[in-house]
Protein backbone atom coordinates (compact mmCIF):
# COMPACT_ATOMS: atom_id res chain seq x y z
CA UNK A 1 0.00 0.00 0.00
CA UNK A 2 1.41 3.07 -0.77
CA UNK A 3 0.55 6.25 1.32
CA UNK A 4 -1.37 9.01 -0.54
CA UNK A 5 0.18 12.41 0.10
CA UNK A 6 -2.57 14.71 1.83
CA UNK A 7 -2.56 18.22 1.14
CA UNK A 8 -3.80 19.76 4.58
CA UNK A 9 -2.52 23.14 5.59
CA UNK A 10 -3.08 21.83 9.33
CA UNK A 11 -1.18 18.95 9.30
CA UNK A 12 2.28 19.51 11.10
CA UNK A 13 4.16 17.51 8.48
CA UNK A 14 3.68 19.61 5.81
CA UNK A 15 6.60 21.55 7.15
CA UNK A 16 8.33 18.49 7.59
CA UNK A 17 7.82 17.92 4.08
CA UNK A 18 8.96 21.58 2.79
CA UNK A 19 11.98 20.83 4.89
CA UNK A 20 12.63 17.87 3.39
CA UNK A 21 12.96 19.29 -0.25
CA UNK A 22 15.14 22.08 0.94
CA UNK A 23 17.91 20.13 2.10
CA UNK A 24 21.21 21.47 1.29
CA UNK A 25 19.68 24.10 -0.04
CA UNK A 26 22.08 27.67 0.48
CA UNK A 27 19.72 29.97 2.88
CA UNK A 28 21.85 33.07 1.87
CA UNK A 29 25.14 33.45 -0.84
CA UNK A 30 27.58 31.57 0.69
CA UNK A 31 25.98 30.34 3.59
CA UNK A 32 24.31 26.39 3.61
CA UNK A 33 22.63 24.76 6.35
CA UNK A 34 25.13 21.69 6.58
CA UNK A 35 22.95 19.68 9.03
CA UNK A 36 20.24 19.78 6.77
CA UNK A 37 21.81 17.75 4.39
CA UNK A 38 21.66 15.02 6.36
CA UNK A 39 17.68 14.96 6.85
CA UNK A 40 16.28 11.90 4.92
CA UNK A 41 12.98 12.31 3.73
CA UNK A 42 10.35 11.26 6.19
CA UNK A 43 9.07 8.54 3.26
CA UNK A 44 12.43 7.30 3.08
CA UNK A 45 13.67 4.06 4.65
CA UNK A 46 17.02 3.85 7.15
CA UNK A 47 19.68 2.99 4.71
CA UNK A 48 22.44 0.55 5.42
CA UNK A 49 24.99 2.94 4.68
CA UNK A 50 24.94 4.24 7.43
CA UNK A 51 25.66 3.05 10.77
CA UNK A 52 25.37 4.88 13.47
CA UNK A 53 27.48 5.44 16.94
CA UNK A 54 28.80 7.69 19.92
CA UNK A 55 32.43 7.94 20.74
CA UNK A 56 32.76 8.87 24.48
CA UNK A 57 35.11 10.86 25.61
CA UNK A 58 36.16 9.86 29.40
CA UNK A 59 38.77 12.48 30.08
CA UNK A 60 36.54 14.97 29.32
CA UNK A 61 33.38 13.36 31.20
CA UNK A 62 33.19 14.81 34.96
CA UNK A 63 32.79 12.20 37.60
CA UNK A 64 29.42 13.11 39.74
CA UNK A 65 28.08 14.84 36.64
CA UNK A 66 24.76 13.34 35.67
CA UNK A 67 23.49 16.31 32.83
CA UNK A 68 23.44 13.15 30.21
CA UNK A 69 20.99 11.13 32.23
CA UNK A 70 19.07 14.30 32.64
CA UNK A 71 18.73 14.78 28.95
CA UNK A 72 17.84 11.56 28.07
CA UNK A 73 14.99 10.97 30.69
CA UNK A 74 13.96 14.11 29.92
CA UNK A 75 13.69 13.85 26.05
CA UNK A 76 12.52 9.90 26.55
CA UNK A 77 10.12 11.04 29.38
CA UNK A 78 11.58 8.50 31.61
CA UNK A 79 11.04 9.76 35.05
CA UNK A 80 14.08 9.71 37.71
CA UNK A 81 12.91 7.61 40.11
CA UNK A 82 14.61 5.53 43.29
CA UNK A 83 13.40 2.64 43.02
CA UNK A 84 16.26 -0.29 42.24
CA UNK A 85 13.39 -1.58 39.05
CA UNK A 86 12.92 2.03 37.70
CA UNK A 87 14.13 1.76 34.16
CA UNK A 88 17.19 3.37 33.70
CA UNK A 89 18.05 4.04 29.84
CA UNK A 90 22.09 5.57 30.74
CA UNK A 91 23.75 5.56 33.70
CA UNK A 92 27.09 7.09 35.11
CA UNK A 93 29.57 4.41 36.06
CA UNK A 94 32.92 5.29 37.45
CA UNK A 95 35.63 3.26 37.40
CA UNK A 96 38.95 2.54 39.53
CA UNK A 97 42.30 1.13 38.16
CA UNK A 98 43.12 -0.93 42.04
CA UNK A 99 47.59 -0.86 40.63
CA UNK A 100 47.36 2.81 39.49
CA UNK A 101 44.41 4.39 41.12
CA UNK A 102 43.30 6.17 37.84
CA UNK A 103 39.80 6.68 38.29
CA UNK A 104 37.31 7.08 35.13
CA UNK A 105 34.04 7.87 34.52
CA UNK A 106 31.54 7.09 31.72
CA UNK A 107 27.88 7.30 30.76
CA UNK A 108 26.97 3.25 30.06
CA UNK A 109 23.96 2.72 27.84
CA UNK A 110 22.55 0.46 24.86
CA UNK A 111 26.15 -0.52 23.34
CA UNK A 112 24.20 -0.98 20.10
CA UNK A 113 25.81 -3.89 18.65
CA UNK A 114 27.04 -5.24 15.28
CA UNK A 115 26.12 -8.55 16.38
CA UNK A 116 24.03 -8.13 19.24
CA UNK A 117 23.33 -10.73 21.95
CA UNK A 118 19.84 -9.19 22.98
CA UNK A 119 18.63 -10.58 19.27
CA UNK A 120 20.27 -13.36 19.12
CA UNK A 121 17.68 -14.57 22.40
CA UNK A 122 14.27 -12.94 21.60
CA UNK A 123 12.13 -15.79 20.81
CA UNK A 124 9.35 -13.14 19.29
CA UNK A 125 11.68 -11.35 17.06
CA UNK A 126 10.97 -7.92 19.19
CA UNK A 127 14.71 -7.03 19.41
CA UNK A 128 15.73 -6.11 16.38
CA UNK A 129 18.72 -4.30 14.69
CA UNK A 130 17.49 -1.68 12.33
CA UNK A 131 19.72 -1.81 8.86
CA UNK A 132 21.39 1.76 10.66
CA UNK A 133 23.09 -0.25 13.41
CA UNK A 134 20.13 0.93 16.02
CA UNK A 135 19.10 -1.76 18.12
CA UNK A 136 15.47 -1.29 19.11
CA UNK A 137 12.92 -3.27 21.17
CA UNK A 138 9.57 -3.42 19.06
CA UNK A 139 7.20 -3.22 21.95
CA UNK A 140 4.11 -4.03 19.97
CA UNK A 141 6.12 -7.71 20.00
CA UNK A 142 7.43 -8.12 22.91
CA UNK A 143 5.96 -10.18 25.67
CA UNK A 144 8.41 -8.78 28.65
CA UNK A 145 9.94 -12.29 28.86
CA UNK A 146 13.26 -10.63 30.03
CA UNK A 147 15.49 -12.90 28.08
CA UNK A 148 17.15 -10.25 26.40
CA UNK A 149 18.25 -8.27 29.74
CA UNK A 150 19.76 -11.48 31.09
CA UNK A 151 21.67 -11.48 27.54
CA UNK A 152 23.27 -8.03 27.65
CA UNK A 153 26.58 -8.10 28.59
CA UNK A 154 26.18 -4.24 29.06
CA UNK A 155 23.06 -4.50 31.49
CA UNK A 156 21.43 -1.86 29.49
CA UNK A 157 18.09 -2.67 29.40
CA UNK A 158 15.05 -2.32 31.59
CA UNK A 159 11.85 -3.65 31.97
CA UNK A 160 8.57 -1.19 33.21
CA UNK A 161 7.28 -2.59 35.83
CA UNK A 162 4.43 0.30 36.44
CA UNK A 163 1.44 1.36 34.29
CA UNK A 164 2.52 5.34 32.80
CA UNK A 165 0.81 7.83 32.11
CA UNK A 166 1.61 10.99 30.17
CA UNK A 167 4.31 9.80 28.01
CA UNK A 168 6.18 12.07 25.58
CA UNK A 169 4.11 11.95 22.01
CA UNK A 170 7.74 11.27 20.41
CA UNK A 171 8.12 7.84 22.65
CA UNK A 172 5.19 5.79 23.25
CA UNK A 173 6.54 3.37 26.40
CA UNK A 174 4.70 1.13 28.25
CA UNK A 175 4.18 -1.13 31.51
CA UNK A 176 4.55 -5.06 30.39
CA UNK A 177 7.75 -4.22 27.94
CA UNK A 178 11.59 -4.09 28.21
CA UNK A 179 13.27 -1.02 26.74
CA UNK A 180 16.61 0.71 26.37
CA UNK A 181 18.74 3.69 24.95
CA UNK A 182 16.91 3.70 21.63
CA UNK A 183 19.94 6.14 20.09
CA UNK A 184 17.27 8.71 19.99
CA UNK A 185 15.97 7.27 16.96
CA UNK A 186 12.75 9.61 16.82
CA UNK A 187 15.50 12.44 16.57
CA UNK A 188 18.02 10.72 14.20
CA UNK A 189 15.03 10.17 11.79
CA UNK A 190 13.37 13.38 11.81
CA UNK A 191 17.17 14.80 11.04
CA UNK A 192 18.49 16.26 14.32
CA UNK A 193 21.60 14.28 13.64
CA UNK A 194 22.33 14.21 17.41
CA UNK A 195 21.43 12.65 20.97
CA UNK A 196 20.08 14.05 23.77
CA UNK A 197 22.76 13.50 25.92
CA UNK A 198 25.41 14.31 23.26
CA UNK A 199 23.73 17.35 22.83
CA UNK A 200 23.13 18.08 26.57
CA UNK A 201 27.47 17.06 27.52
CA UNK A 202 28.79 20.89 28.43
CA UNK A 203 32.42 19.09 28.29
CA UNK A 204 31.94 17.98 24.70
CA UNK A 205 32.51 14.34 25.89
CA UNK A 206 29.78 12.45 23.62
CA UNK A 207 30.15 12.33 19.99
CA UNK A 208 27.13 11.46 17.57
CA UNK A 209 28.24 10.37 14.22
CA UNK A 210 28.11 8.28 11.13
CA UNK A 211 30.90 5.39 11.81
CA UNK A 212 30.34 4.29 8.14
CA UNK A 213 30.98 7.64 6.35
CA UNK A 214 35.00 8.71 6.59
CA UNK A 215 34.16 11.78 6.17
CA UNK A 216 32.51 12.26 9.49
CA UNK A 217 34.35 13.42 12.81
CA UNK A 218 33.51 10.69 14.52
CA UNK A 219 34.89 8.25 12.00
CA UNK A 220 37.69 10.22 11.67
CA UNK A 221 38.71 10.23 15.46
CA UNK A 222 38.02 5.91 15.77
CA UNK A 223 40.61 6.53 12.66
CA UNK A 224 43.15 8.69 14.53
CA UNK A 225 42.70 7.89 18.01
CA UNK A 226 42.68 4.51 20.41
CA UNK A 227 39.30 3.81 21.13
CA UNK A 228 37.84 0.77 23.02
CA UNK A 229 34.65 -1.26 22.78
CA UNK A 230 33.74 -2.46 26.49
CA UNK A 231 34.32 -6.16 26.49
CA UNK A 232 35.66 -6.23 23.34
CA UNK A 233 36.71 -9.77 23.85
CA UNK A 234 33.18 -10.71 22.92
CA UNK A 235 33.58 -9.86 19.40
CA UNK A 236 30.00 -7.64 19.52
CA UNK A 237 31.39 -4.82 17.38
CA UNK A 238 30.06 -2.10 19.76
CA UNK A 239 28.66 1.59 17.65
CA UNK A 240 29.32 3.26 21.31
CA UNK A 241 33.03 4.01 21.68
CA UNK A 242 35.20 5.18 24.36
CA UNK A 243 38.02 7.10 24.66
CA UNK A 244 40.82 7.80 27.63
CA UNK A 245 39.71 3.63 29.19
CA UNK B 1 -36.91 5.85 4.58
CA UNK B 2 -37.36 8.51 7.09
CA UNK B 3 -34.23 10.27 8.70
CA UNK B 4 -33.59 8.94 12.05
CA UNK B 5 -33.29 10.60 15.35
CA UNK B 6 -30.24 9.67 16.67
CA UNK B 7 -30.15 9.83 20.32
CA UNK B 8 -28.10 6.46 21.08
CA UNK B 9 -24.86 5.12 19.66
CA UNK B 10 -27.12 2.42 19.20
CA UNK B 11 -29.40 4.00 16.72
CA UNK B 12 -25.65 6.05 15.06
CA UNK B 13 -24.19 2.61 14.20
CA UNK B 14 -27.23 1.31 12.60
CA UNK B 15 -27.46 4.52 10.61
CA UNK B 16 -23.85 4.10 10.13
CA UNK B 17 -24.48 0.75 7.96
CA UNK B 18 -27.58 2.95 6.06
CA UNK B 19 -25.45 5.42 5.43
CA UNK B 20 -22.13 3.23 4.06
CA UNK B 21 -24.51 1.59 1.97
CA UNK B 22 -26.09 4.35 0.19
CA UNK B 23 -22.80 6.21 0.19
CA UNK B 24 -24.01 9.37 1.71
CA UNK B 25 -20.94 11.24 3.14
CA UNK B 26 -22.86 13.25 6.19
CA UNK B 27 -24.53 11.58 9.00
CA UNK B 28 -25.43 15.18 10.55
CA UNK B 29 -29.27 14.91 11.70
CA UNK B 30 -30.84 17.24 12.98
CA UNK B 31 -31.91 16.55 16.84
CA UNK B 32 -33.38 19.94 17.81
CA UNK B 33 -29.86 21.19 19.38
CA UNK B 34 -28.71 18.07 21.07
CA UNK B 35 -25.91 16.56 19.48
CA UNK B 36 -25.38 12.70 18.19
CA UNK B 37 -22.92 10.85 19.44
CA UNK B 38 -21.19 11.15 17.12
CA UNK B 39 -21.27 14.76 16.46
CA UNK B 40 -20.46 14.90 20.08
CA UNK B 41 -17.27 12.51 19.44
CA UNK B 42 -15.59 14.78 16.83
CA UNK B 43 -16.47 17.91 18.09
CA UNK B 44 -13.59 20.28 18.19
CA UNK B 45 -11.58 17.55 15.16
CA UNK B 46 -9.13 19.65 13.41
CA UNK B 47 -9.47 19.94 9.71
CA UNK B 48 -12.71 19.04 7.40
CA UNK B 49 -11.43 15.81 6.45
CA UNK B 50 -9.63 13.00 7.73
CA UNK B 51 -6.45 10.97 6.33
CA UNK B 52 -8.29 9.53 3.94
CA UNK B 53 -12.24 9.54 2.82
CA UNK B 54 -14.45 8.83 5.89
CA UNK B 55 -15.89 5.66 5.31
CA UNK B 56 -12.78 4.26 4.63
CA UNK B 57 -11.37 5.12 7.58
CA UNK B 58 -14.23 3.82 9.70
CA UNK B 59 -13.52 0.38 7.79
CA UNK B 60 -9.39 0.42 7.48
CA UNK B 61 -7.82 2.56 10.43
CA UNK B 62 -6.95 -0.18 11.84
CA UNK B 63 -5.08 -2.13 9.03
CA UNK B 64 -3.49 1.36 8.09
CA UNK B 65 -2.44 1.90 11.48
CA UNK B 66 -0.52 -1.54 12.04
CA UNK B 67 1.15 -1.27 8.66
CA UNK B 68 2.29 2.45 9.40
CA UNK B 69 3.89 1.29 12.61
CA UNK B 70 5.68 -1.81 11.59
CA UNK B 71 6.64 0.55 8.60
CA UNK B 72 8.04 3.30 11.22
CA UNK B 73 9.00 1.17 13.58
CA UNK B 74 11.66 -1.56 11.51
CA UNK B 75 12.63 1.29 8.94
CA UNK B 76 12.52 4.29 9.79
CA UNK B 77 9.81 5.58 7.36
CA UNK B 78 8.18 8.69 9.12
CA UNK B 79 5.46 9.87 6.48
CA UNK B 80 2.37 11.36 8.72
CA UNK B 81 -0.58 10.60 6.79
CA UNK B 82 -1.02 7.24 9.38
CA UNK B 83 0.69 8.36 11.98
CA UNK B 84 -1.05 7.45 15.40
CA UNK B 85 0.39 10.68 16.17
CA UNK B 86 -1.61 12.55 13.58
CA UNK B 87 -4.69 10.79 14.87
CA UNK B 88 -4.23 12.25 18.13
CA UNK B 89 -3.17 15.72 17.42
CA UNK B 90 -6.45 16.09 14.91
CA UNK B 91 -8.85 14.41 17.35
CA UNK B 92 -7.94 15.44 20.71
CA UNK B 93 -11.00 16.63 22.13
CA UNK B 94 -10.84 20.12 23.18
CA UNK B 95 -12.80 19.21 27.14
CA UNK B 96 -9.84 17.07 28.19
CA UNK B 97 -7.49 17.64 25.31
CA UNK B 98 -7.44 13.68 24.71
CA UNK B 99 -8.70 10.64 22.45
CA UNK B 100 -9.61 8.64 25.58
CA UNK B 101 -11.15 9.28 28.92
CA UNK B 102 -14.59 9.15 28.31
CA UNK B 103 -16.95 8.03 25.85
CA UNK B 104 -17.25 11.24 24.45
CA UNK B 105 -13.64 11.02 23.48
CA UNK B 106 -13.07 10.17 19.43
CA UNK B 107 -11.37 6.83 19.77
CA UNK B 108 -13.02 4.95 23.11
CA UNK B 109 -16.04 6.24 22.14
CA UNK B 110 -16.73 4.02 19.44
CA UNK B 111 -14.31 1.34 20.82
CA UNK B 112 -16.32 1.10 24.23
CA UNK B 113 -19.34 1.02 22.45
CA UNK B 114 -17.74 -1.36 19.82
CA UNK B 115 -16.49 -3.67 22.31
CA UNK B 116 -13.22 -3.44 20.70
CA UNK B 117 -10.06 -3.35 23.20
CA UNK B 118 -8.07 -0.72 22.51
CA UNK B 119 -4.28 -0.87 23.90
CA UNK B 120 -2.48 1.53 22.43
CA UNK B 121 -2.77 4.69 24.46
CA UNK B 122 -0.84 2.09 27.56
CA UNK B 123 2.31 3.10 25.80
CA UNK B 124 1.42 6.07 23.10
CA UNK B 125 0.32 9.48 24.47
CA UNK B 126 -3.27 10.32 24.86
CA UNK B 127 -2.53 14.17 24.33
CA UNK B 128 -1.19 16.22 21.00
CA UNK B 129 2.49 17.30 21.92
CA UNK B 130 2.21 20.50 23.70
CA UNK B 131 3.75 23.47 21.51
CA UNK B 132 6.09 25.64 22.76
CA UNK B 133 3.57 28.31 23.40
CA UNK B 134 2.22 26.27 26.00
CA UNK B 135 4.96 23.93 27.32
CA UNK B 136 7.22 25.19 28.99
CA UNK B 137 10.04 22.75 28.48
CA UNK B 138 9.02 21.83 24.65
CA UNK B 139 11.30 24.91 23.77
CA UNK B 140 14.70 23.26 25.87
CA UNK B 141 14.11 19.49 24.21
CA UNK B 142 13.38 20.59 20.94
CA UNK B 143 17.12 21.09 20.13
CA UNK B 144 18.07 24.15 18.34
CA UNK B 145 18.85 22.21 14.93
CA UNK B 146 15.20 21.30 15.24
CA UNK B 147 14.00 24.61 15.52
CA UNK B 148 16.23 26.22 12.98
CA UNK B 149 14.80 23.50 10.37
CA UNK B 150 11.36 24.50 11.52
CA UNK B 151 11.52 28.15 10.53
CA UNK B 152 13.90 27.38 7.49
CA UNK B 153 10.71 25.05 6.51
CA UNK B 154 8.44 27.85 6.80
CA UNK B 155 10.89 30.33 5.06
CA UNK B 156 11.15 27.66 2.63
CA UNK B 157 7.72 26.73 2.24
CA UNK B 158 6.87 30.93 1.30
CA UNK B 159 9.65 31.27 -0.76
CA UNK B 160 7.99 28.19 -2.82
CA UNK B 161 4.62 29.95 -2.37
CA UNK B 162 5.85 33.14 -3.68
CA UNK B 163 7.67 31.78 -6.81
CA UNK B 164 4.54 29.64 -7.94
C1 LIG C 1 4.13 -1.45 24.82
C2 LIG C 1 4.14 -0.13 24.24
C3 LIG C 1 3.33 0.12 22.96
C4 LIG C 1 2.02 -0.25 22.72
C5 LIG C 1 1.04 -0.96 23.62
C6 LIG C 1 1.73 0.23 21.39
N1 LIG C 1 2.81 0.86 20.86
FE1 LIG C 1 2.94 1.69 19.01
N2 LIG C 1 4.84 2.27 19.38
C7 LIG C 1 5.55 1.97 20.51
C8 LIG C 1 6.92 2.40 20.35
C9 LIG C 1 8.03 2.27 21.36
C10 LIG C 1 7.01 2.97 19.05
C11 LIG C 1 8.25 3.58 18.36
C12 LIG C 1 8.22 5.07 18.47
C13 LIG C 1 9.24 5.75 17.59
O1 LIG C 1 10.29 5.20 17.27
O2 LIG C 1 8.95 6.87 17.19
C14 LIG C 1 5.68 2.88 18.48
C15 LIG C 1 5.35 3.38 17.24
C16 LIG C 1 4.11 3.25 16.66
C17 LIG C 1 3.73 3.84 15.40
C18 LIG C 1 4.60 4.74 14.54
C19 LIG C 1 4.69 6.11 15.17
C20 LIG C 1 3.40 6.90 15.03
O3 LIG C 1 3.00 7.61 15.97
O4 LIG C 1 2.79 6.84 13.98
C21 LIG C 1 2.43 3.49 15.15
C22 LIG C 1 1.57 3.85 13.96
C23 LIG C 1 2.00 2.69 16.27
N3 LIG C 1 3.03 2.57 17.17
C24 LIG C 1 0.75 2.15 16.39
C25 LIG C 1 0.30 1.45 17.49
C26 LIG C 1 -1.03 0.90 17.60
C27 LIG C 1 -2.10 1.01 16.54
C28 LIG C 1 -1.10 0.31 18.81
C29 LIG C 1 -2.31 -0.42 19.43
C30 LIG C 1 -2.81 -1.54 18.65
C31 LIG C 1 0.19 0.49 19.47
N4 LIG C 1 1.02 1.17 18.64
C32 LIG C 1 0.51 0.04 20.76
C33 LIG C 1 5.08 1.37 21.66
C34 LIG C 1 3.82 0.82 21.80
C1 LIG D 1 -6.19 16.44 9.65
C2 LIG D 1 -6.92 16.04 10.83
C3 LIG D 1 -7.17 14.54 10.99
C4 LIG D 1 -6.25 13.54 11.16
C5 LIG D 1 -4.73 13.66 11.17
C6 LIG D 1 -6.98 12.34 11.35
N1 LIG D 1 -8.32 12.58 11.26
FE1 LIG D 1 -9.80 11.19 11.37
N2 LIG D 1 -11.16 12.59 10.89
C7 LIG D 1 -10.91 13.96 10.75
C8 LIG D 1 -12.16 14.62 10.44
C9 LIG D 1 -12.32 16.11 10.20
C10 LIG D 1 -13.16 13.63 10.39
C11 LIG D 1 -14.66 13.82 10.05
C12 LIG D 1 -14.79 13.67 8.58
C13 LIG D 1 -16.21 13.78 8.10
O1 LIG D 1 -17.01 14.45 8.76
O2 LIG D 1 -16.51 13.18 7.06
C14 LIG D 1 -12.50 12.37 10.69
C15 LIG D 1 -13.17 11.14 10.74
C16 LIG D 1 -12.58 9.95 11.16
C17 LIG D 1 -13.27 8.68 11.31
C18 LIG D 1 -14.73 8.42 11.01
C19 LIG D 1 -15.57 8.81 12.17
C20 LIG D 1 -17.04 8.59 11.82
O3 LIG D 1 -17.55 7.52 12.14
O4 LIG D 1 -17.63 9.47 11.20
C21 LIG D 1 -12.36 7.78 11.76
C22 LIG D 1 -12.61 6.30 12.10
C23 LIG D 1 -11.10 8.46 11.89
N3 LIG D 1 -11.28 9.78 11.53
C24 LIG D 1 -9.95 7.87 12.35
C25 LIG D 1 -8.71 8.48 12.27
C26 LIG D 1 -7.45 7.80 12.53
C27 LIG D 1 -7.34 6.37 12.98
C28 LIG D 1 -6.46 8.70 12.29
C29 LIG D 1 -4.97 8.48 12.37
C30 LIG D 1 -4.46 7.52 11.40
C31 LIG D 1 -7.09 9.95 11.90
N4 LIG D 1 -8.44 9.79 11.91
C32 LIG D 1 -6.39 11.10 11.60
C33 LIG D 1 -9.69 14.58 10.89
C34 LIG D 1 -8.48 13.92 11.04
C1 LIG E 1 -16.39 4.57 13.95
C2 LIG E 1 -15.99 3.82 15.11
C3 LIG E 1 -14.48 3.82 15.45
C4 LIG E 1 -13.70 4.90 15.74
C5 LIG E 1 -14.09 6.36 15.79
C6 LIG E 1 -12.38 4.38 16.02
N1 LIG E 1 -12.38 3.00 15.89
FE1 LIG E 1 -10.77 1.79 15.95
N2 LIG E 1 -11.93 0.18 15.54
C7 LIG E 1 -13.29 0.21 15.37
C8 LIG E 1 -13.78 -1.14 15.18
C9 LIG E 1 -15.24 -1.55 14.96
C10 LIG E 1 -12.65 -1.99 15.24
C11 LIG E 1 -12.61 -3.52 15.11
C12 LIG E 1 -12.59 -3.89 13.66
C13 LIG E 1 -12.39 -5.37 13.46
O1 LIG E 1 -11.98 -6.06 14.39
O2 LIG E 1 -12.60 -5.79 12.35
C14 LIG E 1 -11.51 -1.12 15.47
C15 LIG E 1 -10.22 -1.59 15.58
C16 LIG E 1 -9.14 -0.78 15.85
C17 LIG E 1 -7.80 -1.27 16.01
C18 LIG E 1 -7.36 -2.70 15.95
C19 LIG E 1 -7.59 -3.28 17.33
C20 LIG E 1 -6.48 -4.17 17.79
O3 LIG E 1 -6.08 -4.06 18.96
O4 LIG E 1 -6.01 -4.96 16.97
C21 LIG E 1 -7.01 -0.19 16.30
C22 LIG E 1 -5.52 -0.20 16.54
C23 LIG E 1 -7.87 0.96 16.31
N3 LIG E 1 -9.15 0.58 16.03
C24 LIG E 1 -7.42 2.25 16.59
C25 LIG E 1 -8.26 3.35 16.68
C26 LIG E 1 -7.80 4.67 17.04
C27 LIG E 1 -6.37 5.03 17.41
C28 LIG E 1 -8.88 5.48 16.99
C29 LIG E 1 -8.93 6.99 17.27
C30 LIG E 1 -8.04 7.79 16.45
C31 LIG E 1 -10.02 4.68 16.57
N4 LIG E 1 -9.60 3.39 16.42
C32 LIG E 1 -11.30 5.15 16.37
C33 LIG E 1 -14.09 1.33 15.35
C34 LIG E 1 -13.65 2.63 15.55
Amino acid sequence: MSEKQTTNESRRGFVAGGVAAAAGLAIAPGVTLLDMAHARPENEAASGKNRWGLLIDTTKCKTGCTDCVTACFTENGVKQGDKETDPQWIRKVELKDLHSNKTASLPMMCQHCAHPPCVDVCPTGASFKRVDGIVLVDRHICIGCRYCMMACPYKARSFVHEPLTDQNPDVPRGMGCVEACTLCVHKIDRGDNNTACAEACKEGAILFGDLNDPESEIAKRVATYASTQVRADLGLNTGVRYQGI
Amino acid sequence: MGIPTIKTMGTWLASLAVVLAVGASSLAVADGGAKSPREAMLEGVKGDKCVAPTDDMRRNHMKYLKHHRDETMHQGIRTQQFSLKGCVECHASPKNNSVVGTNQNFCQGCHAYTGVKLDCFECHATKPKATAAFHPIAGQTGGLAANMRKEMGSAQSNVAGAAQ
